[in-house]
């Protein structure tokens, strides 16, 4: 069995009256990768901002590794060996592929921002930083855009800059929020590519609309409505459930 | 155009040559000026210093202060507090206490404004910078309304040698020269250092370097409080040159002026921060001249002038006078390639 680098348990999330996420729990393994899926609204979006701590939860509770995490700001949870990417293309548009990249590497070195002599070391000096970025960079397929601005690049290449930011702060666990959304088909393949080829060294929550790479990549499903979850087990047993095909996959995958 | 290359952050090998040619004309400059015009651009430089101390919040941060004078004149009080009234006490002490004075002021103060974001941040800074104006502009005992006298040119010796004699107008005006190009060179290189780097990726994006792991508030209260500590360096020399502090020193326009000179000379840059303090100056010194056409005394109406002047430079340049200077040069370049 595969090492245990996530578990949530009993997550909900309150907006005054209305759960946006209602006790949900899931599990996330190296080596594997849970997708969710769920109409608009579902409350999968939601639950990724729990996860990184970008809103606290208003029950429940989020372990990663050993240390329980709940409640932490997402500095430190990320800190902590969290990565994720957004819904919406979230990087620094102005600098360049390779500034972006090694803005995210440098992240894990000591941050010291009170130290005099930090302020005067050239961020060119930082071996280790500039590897991982070069590593990350490589892993994404953008060795090529290095010297781009972030601006200038396709939309594709923005979602695989995405990738590539979070891969160089080195997480355990990544959550990737919607990363084909927006892809022409040849982009998608190669995302999906680069996903499969990052698995085994990450535990990977997957939040996508794009029915055909769920089941290419997932080893588990969980389906969420009104943010709730009205099924989760692997793709073949969400695929025979009556009620999800009733409320959600529809005919095609029936 | 991106916002890297709006913020200049690399110099045009252009703008490098205008401004060492620049640095040629200031060493030489209190050999051919006279005594009115050397104190002229001492006080250049020394706004040049503040300003660029707001442009590490400002431009490269993205830290819209509007109390940023508070740090300028607390400096300056520490010195007045610091020299007797009947002989001169040494530079060696006074200005690191200075420096430090401000520094502490913008630590305790930016440990509270930091943690606020955008009209929030620029309301608060301006709110504690008031604070901090009404409580000297209040106090007999800090001298109130009229501000305080410093008697004395600070000494700056070695041993029995003394180094400078800053009651020569070219000495404070090489000191303070010497002061503004290290300013610059420091702040330059902590541009691209890690330090530097995460500074302006909190101005870009600051939701997302929280995301890859950054405490920015440990960022944002360190460029604060070293920003404070640099319009600190300026405030002391503003106190030696003039003789004398005043609340005015902290007040709003002060600010406002500070601001206005980034953004006259281009943010993020530290170059622009320099030009846009001397264009101001000399451009202030311009419009206050202005001559009394018929019943109008052109001269007396200045900050309507220097309104519309900023509000053109804006709508013309918005990569500043700095921009102007290398859009300029670079044209100037083509044409003769060609």
């Amino acid at each position: 069995m595969s090492e245990l680098l996530l578990r949530a348990q009993n997550l909900t999330k309150r907006f005054g009256g209305l759960a946006a996420v209602g006790g949900v729990s899931v599990d996330l393994w190296r080596n594997q990768i849970h997708a969710v899926i769920g109409p608009n609204g579902a409350g999968k979006s939601t639950l990724t901002n729990l996860l990184s701590g970008d809103i606290a939860p208003t029950s429940g509770s989020i372990t990663l590794g050993k240390q329980d995490v709940t409640g932490w700001a997402p500095e430190r949870i990320a800190r902590q060996g969290l990565g994720r990417s957004y819904q919406k293309t979230n990087i620094f548009l102005p600098f360049t592929v390779w500034d972006n990249v090694l803005l995210a590497a440098q992240s894990r070195e000591r941050q010291q921002p009170w130290n005099p002599m930090v302020w005067l070391r050239a961020a060119g000096k930082y071996a280790a930083a500039q590897q991982r970025a070069s590593r990350a960079i490589e892993l994404a397929g953008l060795q090529n855009r290095r010297t781009a601005v972030a601006s200038t690049i396709s939309h594709g290449e923005q979602r695989q800059l995405e990738i590539a930011m979070t891969l160089a702060t080195e997480p355990q666990v990544l959550l990737l929020d919607e990363p084909l959304a927006g892809m022409g088909v040849a982009e998608a393949e190669r995302m999906v590519e680069l996903l499969l080829r990052i698995k085994p060294e990450h535990a990977m929550l997957l939040v996508e609309h794009d029915m055909d790479a769920i089941f290419t990549l997932a080893d588990h499903l969980t389906v969420m409505v009104n943010g709730q979850v009205i099924a989760s087990g692997t793709p073949a047993e969400v695929r025979a459930d009556a009620g999800v095909q009733a409320a959600y996959l529809g005919e095609e995958h029936a | 155009m991106s916002i890297a290359s709006a913020h200049l952050e690399h110099l045009p090998r252009s703008v490098q040559f205008t401004l060492a040619l620049a640095l040629a004309a200031l060493l030489l400059f209190p050999q051919v000026g006279t005594d009115f015009y050397t104190q002229m651009v001492t006080r250049m430089m020394i706004l040049a210093i503040f300003a660029m101390s707001l442009d590490l919040l400002q431009g490269v941060t993205g830290l819209v202060s509007l109390g940023h004078a508070a740090y300028f004149g607390l400096a300056g009080y520490v010195l007045a507090f610091a020299m007797p009234p009947s002989e001169p006490v040494s530079l060696w002490w006074t200005l690191p206490l200075a420096v430090l004075g401000s520094a502490v002021g913008a630590l305790v103060i930016g440990f509270f404004v930091v943690r606020t974001h955008g009209i929030y941040f620029i309301m608060v800074t301006m709110a504690f910078a008031q604070m901090v104006f009404y409580l000297v502009f209040d106090n007999k005992a800090l001298g109130g309304s009229d501000g305080l006298y410093i008697n004395f040119k600070p000494t700056l010796e070695l041993g029995s040698w003394v180094l400078l004699d800053l009651d020569k107008k070219a000495s404070l005006y090489y000191l303070t020269l010497g002061a503004m190009l290290l300013v610059y060179a420091f702040l330059r290189r902590l541009l691209w250092s890690p330090f530097g780097r995460a500074l302006s990726g909190i101005r870009v994006n600051e939701h997302r370097m929280r995301a890859l792991g950054y405490s920015t508030f440990g960022y944002k209260l360190s460029a604060f409080t070293l920003a404070g500590a640099l319009a600190g360096l300026a405030g002391y020399l503003w106190g030696v040159q003039t003789g004398y502090v005043n609340p005015e020193l902290m007040g709003f326009h002060m600010s406002a002026h500070a601001i206005m000179m980034v953004i006259l000379g281009g943010m993020g840059n530290f170059a622009g921060a320099i030009v846009g303090a001397f264009s101001f100056e000399l451009v202030l010194h311009v419009f206050k001249d202005l001559p009394r056409i018929g019943q109008v005394e052109l001269g007396k109406h200045w900050q309507l002038w220097m309104g519309l002047f900023i509000v053109l430079v804006v709508l013309w340049a918005p990569r500043g006078l700095l921009g102007l200077i290398a859009q300029a040069t670079l044209r100037l370049g083509r044409s003769k390639a060609s």
